[in-house]
């Protein structure tokens, strides 16, 4: 319980603590150190799960098990390091003018804030309390997105605002359906939003109830996964607010909310005993993922592109948990794993590459390993990486999808493997003279933390050629939880 | 058809008041206006719920209908006749095209909801359940305002509105959520419209209007 406790109350502390001294010189200093002190409860709270089983404490108001365990260590790993990095980031923007000290408090606190929501999230057994963090997360997220105030990013805040909003609203709706269906076995008194309790009970649930009730969670928490067609705030979104956040964007609120879905998707499978939420989710998971990579071909904008292809992995990602399976769920959690980490480091480096080139369209972003090898290759290894080429553990995953999808569903695989080769073809070509040929990129004032950016691809690499027995242990553990 | 009893009526009553005020909100083009029937609308909800709680003795629900009149009531009509005062945006009038369209979809909109809840409220044990067509009914009409609208505070107030739909579906399906969730739901609207607030401010600065024709630039092919 203490572990619990720590995870949440390390990032309220610093958010508070940030909100007053967040402009100071320090500020990213103390925000690093809040980021650690929560990863640190993280692994606390990891390894009394891995030695105890799952953990049910204070009323039963939270609920570790290895699916979410797992990724509040990724939250809480990858919340670190995009820490790391956004202290060098955030103080050459300032520099560049981009920035006041207020908003660089804003910024700091509204992070840890950020953090705090998904880990909140994710540990919550309380259903309608996953709502209620879902949205704050979307709450402290739209004054980072338009925290440069330019027309572009205004405009990106308000659909993200209100898309989303939408979006969370139908979410709402489907909760209360839920709550409707469950109330009438758990009674009123508060437990029939327990997810444990849900679970318990899941055979009974009233099966025309819960489907229209899966409809809208999936269309609910879909527009936060950004699933096509409820994507459109999310290349916007991710484009136009600071770097480290789209990086946090791309690689934990996607999982977040895609985590939210698989847990709803026990809930109505379990109850309604036949395809139906399979189906949607393939559905929904193929049409992204299509759509995704073709979008991919006509991007101009540098982090847009990453946000499409983000799009296609989240798409990937819905397919998978939506075969189910072991194999399938298995292949799922480790391509959420992977994609985070890797997402996340190209993020890292398109952002130095901007701030080098003074512009995010790729057209004006050229040879930047002759000046800087660092944040070249970085990007060149963070996109084949990305694209699934061996020996990145995202060919394995992948991989797994597909030979799965043989198996099971195979109508769906060759429009994968076409979508997958599009993708290739439209990243690998865009990305390929900005690494190489003439320069016109500049130094940087502040010299840039890239060790983040080596770290997530190295664990990209090793869990490619080798997964650790208990790391793959625990995927095994979470994929038969989620069925 | 045994008689129903003066709550239940009162209930439906008010159930169909609320639904009359969605469509209000749909055609109203003041911006002002729109402002008081929201309030009117949260009023509304206030006092079915209270009687709800009355006549099936959920000392909970009270709380809840006490939450309702303090934020839907009096706290966000309040933050949003500042803003529109601050704003200077008052006497905005809308140019909406094809009321009449609208409103012709809107009435579709109710027939659907009504089709859709009509299985579901076939399960409910609640004594409310047939209001559970009408709640889903304002859903869908707040959300087609939402479309239909091309400046920022009519569209929020359309967000706020959908907002009242979901309360008004849970307590009439269920009795109300938990508390504790009820609260965090009452959390993130307010600080959502705080939020909002120093939102509006950021557009009107950088465009001089709160139209959101401006923040149509972002596309996908230039």
């Amino acid at each position: 319980m203490i572990e619990v406790v720590a995870v949440l109350g390390m990032p309220v502390l610093g958010a508070l603590v940030l909100a007053a001294t967040g402009d100071r010189s320090y500020a990213p200093a103390i925000n690093i150190a809040a980021c650690i002190l929560t990863f640190f409860a993280a692994v606390a709270l990891t390894a009394r799960v891995i030695v105890d089983g799952s953990l049910l404490v204070m009323d039963k108001l939270f609920f570790v098990d290895p699916f979410n365990v797992f990724l509040v260590a990724l939250t809480a790993f990858v919340g670190l390091t995009t820490s790391i990095f956004s202290g060098p980031y955030m103080r050459i923007e300032e520099q560049q003018g981009r920035l006041t000290p207020g908003r660089l408090r804003l910024y700091h606190a509204m992070y840890q804030l950020f953090n705090f929501t998904m880990l909140l999230a994710l540990l919550t057994n309380n259903m309608g309390i996953l709502w209620v963090a879902m949205e704050a997360a979307t709450l402290t997220t739209v004054l980072l997105v338009s925290l440069y105030r330019t027309p572009a990013s205004l405009e990106a805040a308000w659909k993200y605002f209100i898309l989303c909003g939408v979006g969370i609203a139908q979410a709402l709706f489907g909760t209360i359906l839920l709550y409707f269906a469950a109330e009438k076995l758990l009674g009123a008194e508060g437990g029939a939003l327990l997810w444990t309790e849900l679970n318990n009970v899941k055979g009974q649930l009233e099966p025309t109830v819960l489907s229209l009730a899966f409809v809208f969670l999936l269309v609910g928490y879909g527009t936060k996964v950004g699933l096509v067609p409820l994507h459109n705030w999310l290349p916007d979104a991710h484009a136009e607010g600071p770097t480290p956040v789209s990086a946090v964007l791309s690689g934990l609120l996607l999982n977040v909310a895609l985590y939210a879905v698989v847990r709803c998707k026990v809930l109505v499978e379990g109850s309604l005993q036949n395809t139906f939420a399979k189906g949607l989710m393939m559905g929904f998971g193929l049409l992204s993922v299509v759509v995704a990579a073709f979008t991919l071909l006509r991007q101009k904008d540098i982090k847009r592109m990453f946000a499409y292809s983000s799009i296609e992995h989240m798409g990937i990602i819905t397919f998978a948990f939506g075969m189910g399976g072991p194999v399938a769920n298995f292949a799922g959690l480790l391509h959420m794993t992977v994609h985070s980490l890797a997402k996340s480091a190209i993020f890292f480096g398109v952002g130095h590459a901007a701030q080098k080139t003074g512009t995010q369209l790729m057209e004006g972003i050229r040879g930047l390993v002759t000046i800087s090898p660092a944040i070249g290759w970085s990007l060149a290894l963070g996109s084949l990486a990305i694209l699934g080429m061996p020996p990145f553990a995202v060919f394995s995953s992948e991989f797994l999808v597909l030979t799965t999808a043989i198996r099971e569903q195979p109508w769906a695989t060759p429009v994968l493997l076409l979508s997958l080769a599009v993708a290739f073809a439209a990243v690998f070509s865009k990305v390929l003279p900005m690494v190489f040929g003439e320069t016109n990129a500049q130094r940087l004032p502040v010299r840039p933390a890239m060790l983040p950016v080596f770290v997530h691809l190295g664990i990209v690499l090793m869990m490619g050629l080798w997964i650790p027995p208990f790391l793959a242990d625990w995927y095994r553990q979470a994929a038969r939880l989620i069925g | 058809m045994a008689a129903i009893p003066l709550w239940a009526q009162l209930i439906n009553l008010l159930a169909a008041v609320l639904l009359l005020l969605a469509f209000a909100m749909l055609a109203q083009r003041r911006v002002l206006t729109l402002l008081n029937l929201f309030a009117a609308q949260g009023l509304a909800l206030t006092c079915s719920t209270a009687i709800v709680a009355y006549a099936t003795k959920q000392p909970h629900l009270y709380w809840s209908a006490g939450l309702t009149l303090l934020l839907k009531v009096a706290v966000l009509p309040w933050l949003l006749h500042r803003l529109v005062r601050k704003l200077d945006v008052k006497w905005d009038v809308e140019r909406l095209i094809n009321i009449p369209t609208t409103m012709l979809l809107g009435i579709v909109l109710v027939v659907f909801s009504f089709n859709l809840a009509f299985p579901i409220a076939q399960l409910a044990s609640t004594v409310t359940k047939a209001t559970l067509g009408i709640a889903m009914a304002s859903v869908m009409l707040s959300f087609l305002m939402m479309i239909t609208r091309r400046k920022a505070i009519p569209q929020v107030i359309g967000f706020l509105a959908m907002e009242n739909g979901l309360f008004f579906a849970a307590t009439s399906a269920t009795y109300g959520m938990p508390m504790v969730v009820e609260l965090g739901i009452a959390l993130d609207v307010l600080v959502g419209m705080l939020i909002l607030g120093v939102f509006f401010f950021q557009i009107r600065e950088q465009f001089d209007s709160l139209d959101l024709q401006h923040l149509e630039k972002l596309r996908e092919v230039e």
